[in-house]
């Protein structure tokens, strides 16, 4: 039980003080310990849902999906080259698997700016990606502006966790997007 | 045959009590300086018909903050009483309505009134409204528009209708109330956001984006068949519409060739016309009264702020100078001046600009507002803002002395668009 409920903890502690972007990696572990403490593993490098583990292990860096953004920016910031980089690679290896690139914005301001905000952020990851190798009819962008909120709070963290474009990945046979 | 009218009741009460937990509630918290004292007389005739309508013209009245109404002291008056009009000086109304319901051959009612200036102990004029039963109230904002219009000289805008949005929990829902908020009925319902809805200038239409197709898609939604058209459903986003006067052709922001750019279509969704051509964001296209400018937002010059351009697009001029975030432009039907939202010290505040001089008055001092909509006559501004964490609506008078709140017990009220005037 104490096993269980330190590693809980520890994750909770991290989201709880963290002002700054939490990649959705930290809650991950959580939850795969919880239930029976044994993570199933299929072989030949897919997880239990037949999906690359290469992309859903959370110990994986292109489980990381999320890109952070400042206030009213829509430029990809350098800490996220090496992510944007990883991504970009496993698209040029892997031609048939796509990618759609959901911009958002925070709460604040006119919902049809947020809207075309949240556009110039999708399109600031997927020209990179591109510059990278990835191809045109690989990446989608697309914004939901303000209207979903992942962080349903109203204060600077909230904010932060909602200036944000994520990338999920649509395999060959349709699956997707995760 | 009495069973059925029995269900027909049911039905009926049962929509009533459904319209009744949907309804927005209206809190005045400011009026004007100068208010005109004003006693509307119970009207005679069926009681309880003329109940309604004099009240909803009392009602009407206050909320407007532009009259002090005058207790008529339980003096029932139909439209051909002799008027003591000492009487009424001595009680302090300088202007009087009298009136009476009757019903018609055809079983439909007649409210007829007349206006009475006291001080000058003359008719100002009167006329009489046709409705039927379940239209009294909309008989009542008639004459109080008719009240309104002689004794302030701007037409009144009490039989107009907003359209807003409720999100109660996952769910959103298009409504579409009368100006007072009341007789709220649902254009549409979906569990993915609805934003931006725009009047057609007849009042027949309503222009939105839905992400009902898990993107931004506009649509144009006739109100009285309910029939739905896709105008814009291209690859991207397809959002911020706004009709052109005459009602044909509607700007519209696409995101199909990269950045978000402003274009025209027909109504219909054909003959799609790029209009801007900029490296940065172009959104919230507006139209000015005459047809002749478009307002929109850019943030070409490095921070979102207003631009016009010609109907046509060409050449933009830059707006609005002051702050780092200058949005949603909304000029008013009278070409007087232009509403928007102004970041100031972090709070997003309504402002208006009067274009003749380029003067800039922030109207209000909340920290959330967001989608100005003027009024037909250009007197007030409906907003959406936030209070106690809450999204409710908000009307404001252009000089920001008047102020409203209608709020919604059940959800978040956001994105009003105020109707044109009854045709």
């Amino acid at each position: 039980m104490k096993k269980l409920l330190i590693p809980a903890l520890l994750s909770a502690l991290i989201v709880g003080c963290s002002s700054t972007p939490v990649d959705e990696t930290s809650g991950a572990p959580v939850e795969s310990r919880s239930g029976s403490g044994v993570t199933p593993v299929t072989a030949g490098g897919l997880d239990s849902r037949g999906l690359p583990r290469e992309l859903t292990d959370p110990k994986s860096v292109l489980s990381q999906r999320s890109i952070y953004f400042d206030l009213d920016k829509y430029e990809v910031k350098d800490e996220y080259r090496d992510l944007v980089g990883a991504h970009a690679k496993y698209l040029v290896a892997n031609r048939g698997f796509k990618m759609l690139i959901q911009g958002n914005t925070d709460e604040r301001g006119s919902r049809e700016y947020n809207l075309s905000l949240g556009q110039k952020r999708s399109d600031a990851v997927k020209r990179s990606l591109i510059m990278l190798g990835a191809k045109e009819d690989q990446v989608e962008s697309v914004s939901l502006g303000e209207e979903k909120p992942k962080n349903a709070g109203h204060d600077e963290a909230a904010w932060a966790d909602n200036r944000r474009a994520d990338m999920l990945y649509k395999a060959p046979d349709g699956r997707g997007e995760f | 045959m009495p069973q059925i009218f029995h269900k027909i009741l049911l039905v009926l009460s049962l929509m009533a009590a459904t319209l009744a937990q949907a309804q927005l509630s209206i809190e005045i918290t400011g009026a004007g300086a100068n208010r005109i004292p004003v006693a509307i007389a119970n009207f005679t005739g069926d009681a309880a018909a003329a109940q309604v309508v004099t009240s909803t013209v009392r009602a009407d009245l206050e909320r407007s903050g532009l009259f002090k109404l005058v207790d008529p002291g339980g003096a029932t008056l139909d439209e051909n009483a002799q008027i003591n009009f000492g009487d009424w000086k001595g009680r302090g109304a300088d202007a009087l309505a009298a009136g009476s319901l009757a019903r018609g051959g055809d079983g439909r009612m007649e409210a007829r009134f007349r206006l009475y200036d006291t001080q000058k102990q003359v008719a100002l004029g009167g006329a009489v409204f046709v409705t039927g039963n379940d239209q009294l109230r909309a008989a009542g904002h008639r004459i109080a528009d008719y009240i309104y219009e002689k004794l302030t000289g701007e037409k009144g805008v009490f039989s107009t209708r907003i359209a807003y949005v409720v999100k109660t929990g996952g769910q959103f829902r298009l409504h579409i109330a009368d100006a007072d908020g009341q007789g709220a009925a649902t254009a549409l319902s979906s569990s993915e956001p609805i934003i931006s809805p725009v009047w057609s200038p007849d009042g027949s239409k309503l222009a939105y984006v839905s992400f009902e197709k898990k993107k931004p898609v506009i649509y144009v939604h006739s109100l009285a068949s309910g029939q739905r058209q896709v105008v814009a459903n291209f690859k991207g986003s397809n959002s911020a519409p706004a009709w052109s006067p005459d009602g044909r052709r509607l700007a519209i922001v696409l995101s199909k060739d990269g950045n978000s750019q402003i274009y025209l279509v027909n109504a219909d969704g054909t003959g799609v016309q790029r209009l801007t051509q900029s490296a940065g964001i172009d959104t919230e296209p507006r139209y000015s009264a005459d047809g002749g400018t478009i307002y929109f937002t850019s943030d070409r010059g490095g921070s979102p702020q207003i631009y016009r351009m010609g109907a046509n697009g060409g050449d933009a001029q830059r707006v609005t100078f002051d702050g780092s975030y200058n949005v949603s432009p909304r000029p008013s039907a009278d070409g007087k001046s232009l509403a928007f939202i102004t970041r100031r010290d972090g709070r997003f505040q309504l402002a208006v600009m009067d274009l003749a001089s380029k003067q800039v008055q922030v109207l209000t001092d909340s920290h959330k507002d967001e989608s100005p909509s003027f009024a037909p006559n250009s007197r007030m501004i409906l907003i959406a803002t936030e209070i106690g964490g809450r999204g409710v609506l908000s009307a404001v008078s252009s000089d920001g002395r008047i102020k409203q709140r209608l709020s919604i017990s059940a959800g978040d009220v956001r994105e009003p668009a105020w109707g044109p005037f009854i045709q």
